[in-house]
């Protein structure tokens, strides 16, 4: 069953084309790869998918819903929750404090019960507290940094951090943007591992962009490749492996997809 | 029964004093304030007075430039329409202090609501911007709008009246001023802990990933706004009970920047900051005022230069502090704190 659905997604910026036509459907529960050389467009089709960038034209539908054209917050309160390429942490806050703004939409409390910390509003925190805890921080593996403030942490914990943040939106589809950018071997295999726990026990449908091949090819149910803004081709990490336009734009920038990027 | 511990456990760990040592030393605070005015002179109680509504009106403009992000140039404004509002419910229809004081915080909440509008299309400089125009706009309503505000004669008030007692005096003023602190105080922390506390913080530190964290920014920009002049409202009505005149020169543009100095020297986005700063920028220049009077008895032709000097002593004394500690007056407590809790181990 298709869970969200892309149609001919043209950006620009300036005069700039982005995105030429871009479509692509992903299923319910499936961990969906884009590749696609540096600048190719991959992170500019999450901003889209997210509403942090207004496609010039196309469409964009989340369970059928049509979502083109709602604001970021509106299609994060639908399920929509995202990691970024560049650590997007609030950094003057704690660990705790960065998941528990992950639950800001399907939280309740208004400013009046805030200010008073009333009956519910007090509620409310414990329980938010309580199945982070149970859920999320147990799972992940961050107890002992969970009251550190994260600028304070190593880069690989804050990626797990962001990993958590977006966890605790309880999301449906969770888009992450080169998870593995910048971390060591055991890192990258802790964060594949997460992954593929996130789909099957969570259930959860992912998008995931990754300039690292082996991982992409390990754990992705499908693969789209893009370049220049188009698309290449999608399917099986097997057939997308050894298609030509694949081949030719991945020698091409061989260096550079050596070279990761963040 | 595990849920039910770990409930408790977590309610234990996210309450705000969490160790009993803090909780006892909060409990001999709020004795030594409740025996203060017993033992204080009258000048003493004055300095307290003003020194608690400027703790208030602090605390509301933490909540909109240190936790949220959005720097104001009109708080002062926003004290004065409290006043105002105060001011003219007090003198046309007899309301008492206890209803005077929403209603203050009502009216300037509703024009923080109007100035924070803009904040839909504009931020940083340019909201800033919106809020200086605020400022000289409330100022010129202040002179121009004779029938209501009095002009640049401004207004007298009767002392506040509170279950038909008359407070009159330092010493019954402080007990108005303090429950206020206290309220203020706890409201601005419990907001701290939930949502809309984090909410805002978040739109400080990366207002585009905050919306992506599904935080309508608007909104929140507007609860900022609202709260905060809200509690200025509040700090303007005490202000105006306690002096019983106001005119317009009480709520200049330097009275906002004194207000943003407060803060940034005590701590942004930090309540014990706003209390700490607000006390540092009342006292101090007192302080000074005083050591100067005791200068004079030596040496009084030399006070023609000591008599300026003291601004500069006073602006010297807070570079010093940001240089030595950018997060204020309220870190280096933390620090102060820490040395005490391990102090007979570690130094
Ligand atoms: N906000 C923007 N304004 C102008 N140009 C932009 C903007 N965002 C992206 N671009 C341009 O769009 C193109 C695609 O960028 P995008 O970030 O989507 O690439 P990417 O595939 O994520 O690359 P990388 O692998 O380096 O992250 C680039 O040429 C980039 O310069
Ligand atoms: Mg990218």
């Amino acid at each position: 069953m298709t869970l969200l659905q892309a149609d001919n997604l043209n950006l620009s910026f300036g005069g700039l084309q982005v995105l030429h036509d871009i479509s692509f459907s992903v299923d319910d529960g499936e961990i969906f790869a884009i590749i696609g050389p540096n600048g190719a467009g991959k992170t500019s089709i999450l901003n889209c998918l997210g509403g942090f960038y207004l496609q010039d034209h196309g469409t964009i539908r989340l369970d059928g819903q049509d979502i083109s054209s709602l604001s970021p917050d509106r299609r994060a309160a639908m399920g929509m929750a995202r990691t970024f390429q560049n650590i997007a942490l609030f950094r003057g806050m704690t660990v705790l404090d960065n998941i528990k703004l992950g639950a800001h939409s399907y939280l309740q409390t208004g400013l009046l019960a805030a200010a008073f910390y009333w009956g519910s509003a007090h509620r409310e925190e414990m329980r938010l507290r309580a199945e982070i805890e149970d859920k999320i921080i147990d799972f992940l593996e961050i107890e002992h940094i969970r009251k550190q403030p994260v600028s304070a942490l190593a880069y690989g914990l804050q990626k797990r951090v962001e990993l958590a943040r977006a966890l605790a939106m309880r999301p449906r589809v969770l888009l992450m943007d080169e998870p593995v950018a910048g971390m060591n071997a055991e890192e990258t295999e802790d964060m594949a591992r997460f992954i593929l726990d996130i789909q099957e026990e969570w259930g959860i449908t992912i998008i995931i962009i990754e300039h690292d091949i082996h991982m992409v090819m390990d754990i992705s149910n499908r693969v789209m490749v893009v370049n220049f803004g188009q698309e290449i081709t999608t399917g099986t990490p097997e057939s997308v492996q050894s298609h030509p336009e694949v081949i030719k734009a991945y020698l091409g920038t061989k260096q550079a997809v050596a070279a990761g990027n963040s | 029964m595990r849920i039910g511990d770990f409930k408790e456990t977590y309610a234990a760990d996210e309450a705000v004093f969490r160790s009993t040592t803090s909780r006892f030393w909060l409990g001999v605070l709020f004795v030594l304030l409740l025996i203060f005015p017993f033992i204080a002179s009258d000048y003493l109680l004055y300095m307290a007075n003003l020194t608690g509504i400027a703790i208030v009106a602090a605390i509301g403009l933490n909540i909109l430039t240190g936790a949220a992000g959005q720097i104001s140039l009109g708080h002062a404004g926003f004290v004065g329409i409290g006043a105002y509002t105060s001011a003219v419910l007090t003198n046309h229809l007899g309301l008492p202090f206890l209803i005077c004081l929403p209603l203050a915080g009502l009216m300037s909440a509703f024009f923080g609501i109007l100035v924070g509008a803009p904040s839909m299309r504009m931020k940083g400089l340019y909201l800033c911007i919106t809020t200086l125009a605020a400022q000289v706009i409330f100022e010129f309503i202040f002179v121009h709008w004779e029938s209501v505000t009095g002009g640049i004669r401004g207004l007298n008030v009767p002392p506040p009246s509170i279950f038909g007692l008359k407070i009159d005096g330092e010493f019954g003023f402080y007990w108005l001023v303090l429950p206020v602190i206290i309220l203020t105080a706890t409201a601005a922390r419990n907001l701290f802990r939930t949502r809309v506390g984090r909410a805002f913080i978040a739109i400080r530190d990366r207002d585009i990933s905050a919306e992506l964290m599904g935080i309508n920014l608007f909104r929140y920009k507007l609860y900022a706004f609202a709260s905060s002049s809200f509690i200025a409202g509040m700090a303007g009505c005490l202000w105006v009970s306690h002096l019983k005149t106001i005119t317009p020169e009480h709520f200049p543009l330097h009275e906002s920047i004194r207000y943003l100095a407060m803060i940034i020297v005590g701590g942004l986005g930090n309540i014990l900051g706003s209390i700490f700063g607000a006390i540092f920028m009342t006292l101090i220049p007192e302080v000074l005022q005083t050591a100067l009077k005791f200068f004079e008895q030596f040496k009084p032709e030399a006070m023609a230069y000591l008599y300026p000097l003291q601004t500069v002593v006073f602006g010297l004394l807070i570079v010093v502090f940001l240089v030595f500690e950018p997060h204020g007056l309220a870190e280096i407590w933390c620090r102060i704190k820490n040395y005490f809790r391990l102090w007979p181990f570690k130094h």
